[in-house]
């Protein structure tokens, strides 16, 4: 079968490119960019909404995206158990679009923070992780400004096991210091109740080819095997 | 009834239980460092003003409340919405 996947563009995005490299090159899938407004779920099997600064990131990160009409286009995908994966500021709409659930608020450092980080493997049931084993640690990079989680809701994201992703050092420990941003809890990333979309800070695409990690690692590729498993599979 | 100019002065500040971050730092790295050390607290948020046209006070209230809500102009998971001032043009 054919995976088609759409990575959505918005007036600001900048991490499109480099998705879209990864899943038509490495992957070997087709990818295409849709300019946001012309996207319209088509035949896509899946979408991503990229990093970068969508609508100059005014108001709030995310939040002018939100209102965009490919949102609710995703959302009828979501209903027909098409996964959906938002990447830092694909992450941050997905919030606002209450698509997910929380909020993104500012590193408690106020600054920009881009480097490589390490996250726990929380729930590897979802539509973007089901490659991946509970609990083993991933190298990743982060490139936010925006990115401490917040929630006001803790508990139901517990008991309903909505927390992919937690950042963690090098051994596994879900330390302060290993918290680059301030997140509850370490959070890094969350899933919706039908665990076809996920959303996180780290760039999945800016660790899946060797070449671009210092580790020499591709932990980026599992988002992107676990995403064609589970079309493959049919949506489970 | 015409319909009559006003300005509504919004400010968006974070829940008292979301951390604010640019406060922290403007009463710990500045206020304290240069002496303010009576001010022990600082909350930061962003101002709107927004003008709009409509019957009258309570209306231009009521129509930027609901916006506010309806479009998310505030995010309700981490944010408190406050009305400062609804003053008519002249």
């Amino acid at each position: 079968m054919t995976i088609k996947v759409a990575v959505i563009q918005f007036p600001g995005s900048n991490c499109d490119l480099d998705t879209l490299h990864v899943l038509n090159n490495v992957m070997g899938i087709k990818a295409e960019l849709v300019w946001h407004n012309e996207f319209n779920g088509g035949d896509y099997d899946s979408a991503v909404l990229p990093g970068g600064f969508s609508f100059g990131d005014y108001l709030r990160s995310g939040i002018i995206a939100a209102h965009s009409p490919a949102i609710g286009y995703a959302r009828q995908m979501l209903e027909d158990n098409k996964p959906i994966i938002g990447i830092c500021n694909g992450f941050q709409i997905l919030t606002e679009a209450q698509l997910l659930p929380g909020a993104l608020l500012k590193n408690d450092s106020l600054k920009f923070i881009c480097k490589w980080v390490n996250i726990r493997v929380e729930n590897n049931q979802t539509a973007f992780t089901n490659s991946m084993e509970k609990g083993s640690i991933l190298d990743i990079p982060i490139a936010h400004g925006e990115g401490r989680y917040f929630t006001d809701n803790l508990n139901e994201l517990k008991e309903n096991d909505q927390i992919v992703f937690t950042y963690v050092d090098k051994s596994g420990n879900a330390t302060e210091v290993a918290n680059p941003n301030g997140s509850l809890e370490n959070i890094a990333g969350v899933c919706n109740i039908e665990r076809n979309c996920l959303g996180l800070m780290p760039h999945p695409e800016r660790a899946s080819e060797e070449i671009l990690s210092p580790m020499g690692t591709t932990h980026g590729k599992l988002f992107f095997d676990s995403m064609i498993n589970f079309i493959k599979r049919g949506g489970n | 009834m015409g319909l009559k100019e006003f300005i509504v002065e919004v400010v968006l500040t974070n829940k008292a239980k979301a951390r604010d971050p640019t406060g922290e730092t403007i009463q710990r790295d500045l206020l304290a460092k240069k002496g303010y050390d009576r001010v022990s607290n600082v909350r930061s948020g962003q101002y709107l003003k927004i003008t709009l046209k409509a019957e009258q006070q309570e209306t231009a209230k009521d129509i930027v409340e609901r916006m506010c809500n309806e479009l998310r102009i505030f995010n309700p998971v981490t944010q408190d919405l406050h009305i400062l001032n609804v003053t008519e043009q002249s």
